[in-house]
């Protein structure tokens, strides 16, 4: 079908027209930028409503404005029929709607029926009563086909537990609406089917569902609606049993994927620049090896958790590790970040809120802070080569600042991308490792970045990307290698870089299908 | 100026023309004088003025330090019990009278006055970076050690300078005047000075707020965190030893109560100058006029008779949370 053509006009048939929860022309805005721009939505009980969209897309802000947890700059949400200000997430949840978030928020040293029942604890006159909670939560726990004891802290779990047992806590209130955030994202195939399974389940409760979810093929499977967002705004919102994965990809991105990408180089035959072995980090991977050419882009593909991250800090000197590590034929070891950004690699954080920049200060403080000795005249600071630095990071990296005072915070998280570039470019590196680069970054900044990466592998640098998203490693990257539980699974190169082989690599079974016999 | 009333006109609204966290401590500072001025006549007097600056030179010179130590995203709570431990030994060498008894005794206690201080800051900064411990703990415990080991020295008493002729030598350290300048005053301006020279304008100073502001920032940046943390302990210590400097030829003393609430004060004096506890923000003069503010209102409420002298540390207590809260409302204003 051409999705363009029907997007506009679809009716959708339905059991029960009214719906229970409403979105109209819903806006919000964060300090100057607009994330998201008059969304229309409506969630009707017994029914799946898929919400896709890229990273930054908006979805996850949408979700905290109709659970509660962000109140619009603009439009209404209405609750079965009348219009609702939620006064914060514990008010929605009385009024019987649910977020069950991506991240995990739980309390870690409590127990799995202690936070199942938080804020709602089960009491005879003063005293808890630890036996119905821990009878009951046991329930709730096993309804999602897992077993994990009620008394067990949540801080022994495994992150996939932890996830159920946040969707247990979110049943345990009966809610009429659920919004589900990814919640798959850190779940086996098997985990994945049992938790579609109990969404089919709550459909027929006639709970309405509001569904996230990166994965397409889940989406296909379970979604009555899917309403695509891009870029803050509303896209479409279809009939799901109509479209196709590739359907909703067209969608989601707005246009041809290949465009997206730079034409790639041919891969480069020179000597390995670095070559890692036997790199073990504690508690997150093992036996890793890996070489990396100067001129190369190098993928590492693999699920949530999966340790790449963590490989990587350990290599880099940010955690303790163990291995081997050659760098332009000499053997090496970084007992420190110091040593490895003196040794020429540089790692650029997937947190660049957190680890990147520093928000609350201005641009030229950030730019210069990893390499602030070429901007000194002795011991001083040098203001005015500082201001030289970031007029010129400014002209080479495109970073879209209104003015040269500006905190980093206030940039949009494109163009913060691109100071942290910058910045760790001044380190004139040999190697550079950058960590879920477009995360949260919207699409026309993301084919700058793309440019940007390719450029430095032309100018004979070695990259790393790390990323959760397939289709910009395939786009990118000369070779991919996919980690599953903190080992390399897989290396695949040319034509072998489909999102399929990477998901069967990085889950260790086939989703695709798992997910679909589910649906049917 | 130029540049302020251009950016008045240019500048959108949400952006706030005068950085009143930063304003603030001075504003109070000019309105408590004019104050002092209504409430008595005396006070706007030179000698009277000259008389508080003075005064306010221990904590203004302490609160130098502490000012590095917060923005670096710390605290020292050991100050006090520092500046007396650095007095008693300073004393101590000085009654030995090695290096003959004139000025010779009173460089080499001054220098050693440097030395202690130094290695009590050191001690802090390895036990809080390499020991991994909360400063707020580590520093506790210091506090707790060199109260001790003052009141060990003393024996339970005081420790004075013996020798008349070196108390004669050295008083005109808090006594004297250059210029007209009483000595103290100097020195204050020109560690005020000193210190925000370090932390504005050299790449260590840059390092400590990057820091405070954020550990995880200033890590993955390549900086070490644990040598500029120890660092600006070590800054510390020396501030507290320049304060023992001023403060013992006043008295030529030192006693088991010597020092007792100024980390309390020098925690206030930085705070009501502007430097937020969290760390990453730095205000050298902001400190300076808290520390001002402090004795000021402690130096009215003696002239005046509205409330009873008995009960400064409450107001000085008050001033603290009335500064935050101004604080809190004025960035709440600026984010908006």
């Amino acid at each position: 079908m051409t999705v363009g053509a029907t997007a506009d006009a679809v009716s959708i048939e339905r059991h029960n027209p009214a719906p229970v929860l409403e979105a109209r022309g819903l806006a919000m805005q964060f300090g100057p930028v607009e994330v998201l721009t008059d969304i229309g939505l409506e969630l009707r009980s017994g029914e799946v409503h898929a919400v896709i969209g890229e990273n930054g897309a908006g979805k996850s802000t949408l979700m905290k404005l109709l659970s509660g947890y962000l109140a619009p700059t603009r439009g209404a949400i209405h609750l079965n029929g009348a219009t609702v200000a939620f006064r914060g997430p514990v008010d929605a949840e009385q009024r019987g709607i649910v977020l069950v978030h991506q991240e995990i928020l739980l309390a870690p040293d409590l127990t799995v029926a202690q936070n199942i029942f938080m804020g709602r604890e089960l009491r005879h006159g003063l005293v808890l009563d630890d036996r119905a909670m821990n009878r009951l939560a046991a329930g709730a726990v096993e309804r999602l086909g897992a077993a994990i004891d009620p008394r067990q802290t949540v801080a022994r779990l495994s992150i996939a537990q932890r996830q159920l047992v946040q969707i247990a806590r979110a049943l345990a209130g009966r809610p009429r609406v659920i919004v589900l955030d990814e919640p798959t994202a850190s779940l086996t195939p098997h985990e994945t089917e049992a938790l579609l399974n109990i969404i089919g389940e709550l459909k027929r409760d006639g709970v309405a569902v509001l569904y996230i979810s990166h994965r397409l093929p889940e989406v296909a499977a379970i979604a009555d609606v899917v309403t695509v967002l891009r870029d803050g705004k509303h896209v479409a919102t279809l009939p799901g049993g109509t479209l196709t994965p590739l359907d909703m990809a067209h969608l989601m991105v707005g246009r041809d994927m290949a465009r997206l990408f730079p034409p790639r180089a041919t891969p480069p035959e020179a000597t390995p620049l670095l070559c890692v072995k036997d790199l073990s980090v504690p508690g997150a991977s093992s036996d890793i090896a890996f070489t990396l050419r100067p001129g190369e882009i190098l993928g590492f593909a693999g699920l949530i958790g999966a340790g790449r991250t963590e490989t990587f800090e350990g290599l880099l000197g940010l955690r303790p590790a163990q291995g081997r590590v050659t760098l332009a034929g000499r053997a090496t070891w970084f007992r420190s970040v110091r040593d490895s950004l003196a040794a020429g690699l540089v790692y650029l954080s997937e947190d660049r809120k957190g680890k990147g920049l520093l928000l609350a200060k201005p641009l030229a403080v950030n730019l210069t802070l990893a390499a602030l000795h070429r901007f000194c005249r002795g011991i001083l600071v040098s203001r005015t080569r500082e201001a030289k630095g970031l007029e010129d990071a400014i002209a080479r990296f495109d970073i879209r600042a209104r003015r040269r005072t500006m905190l980093a915070g206030q940039l949009s998280g494109g163009n913060q991308q691109k100071l942290l570039l910058a910045k760790m470019m001044l380190r004139e590196p040999r190697v550079v490792v950058i960590d879920e680069p477009t995360r949260g970054i919207d699409i026309g900044t993301k084919e700058q970045i793309y440019r940007l990466l390719a450029e430095l592998a032309a100018a004979g640098k070695a990259v790393v990307v790390i990323s959760s998203e397939m289709g910009e490693l395939i786009g990118l990257c000369h070779r991919i290698l996919v980690m599953r539980a903190g080992r390399i699974v897989g290396e695949l190169a040319g034509e072998a870089m489909t999102e399929r082989n990477i998901a069967v690599l990085a889950t260790g079974a086939d989703v695709h299908t798992s997910a679909v016999a589910v649906g049917a | 100026m130029a540049d302020t009333l251009r950016d008045a006109s240019a500048a959108p609204p949400r952006l706030p023309r005068v950085d009143w966290v930063a304003a603030a401590p001075f504003v109070a500072l000019a309105c408590l004088l004019v104050f002092g001025a209504f409430v008595s006549p005396s006070f706007l007097s030179l000698g009277n003025l000259a008389n508080v600056l003075t005064r306010s030179a221990f904590i203004a010179i302490i609160g130098v330090g502490a000012t590095f130590v917060i923005a670096s995203g710390g605290i020292d709570l050991s100050v006090g019990s520092m500046a007396a431990f650095v007095a008693s030994v300073m004393i101590l060498f000085m009654n030995t009278e090695l290096g003959g008894g004139g000025v010779g005794t009173l460089a080499l206690g001054m220098l050693l006055a440097a030395g202690v201080g130094s290695m009590c800051g050191l001690l802090n900064g390895l036990v809080t970076t390499v020991g991994r411990i909360e400063p707020f703990i580590t520093t506790l415990g210091t506090m707790g050690i060199f109260r001790a080991l003052t009141i060990w020295l003393a024996n339970g008493g005081s420790i004075a300078m013996k020798s008349q002729d070196l108390r004669t030598l050295y008083r005109p350290v808090y006594f004297g005047s250059v210029g007209g300048v009483p000595l103290p005053i100097a020195l204050i301006l020109a560690i005020t000075a000193v210190g925000a020279f370090v932390l504005y304008k050299t790449a260590f100073g840059r390092h400590l707020l990057a820091v405070g502001s954020s550990e995880d920032v200033a890590r993955y940046s390549g900086i070490p965190i644990n040598r500029v943390r120890t660092v600006a302990y070590v800054v510390q210590g020396l501030c507290v030893a320049v304060a023992v400097m001023v403060y013992v030829p006043r008295l030529g003393a030192a006693t088991a109560t010597t020092g007792l609430l100024w980390e309390l004060q020098a925690i206030t004096a930085v705070v009501v100058g502007g430097t937020a506890l969290r760390g990453g923000v730095g205000r050298v003069w902001g400190t300076l006029c808290g520390a001002l503010l402090l004795e000021i209102v402690g130096n009215i409420m003696v002239l005046s008779s509205f409330v009873s002298e008995y009960l400064i540390g409450a107001v000085q207590g008050t001033i603290i949370i009335v500064a935050m809260l101004v604080q809190r409302s004025l960035s709440n204003r600026n984010r908006a």
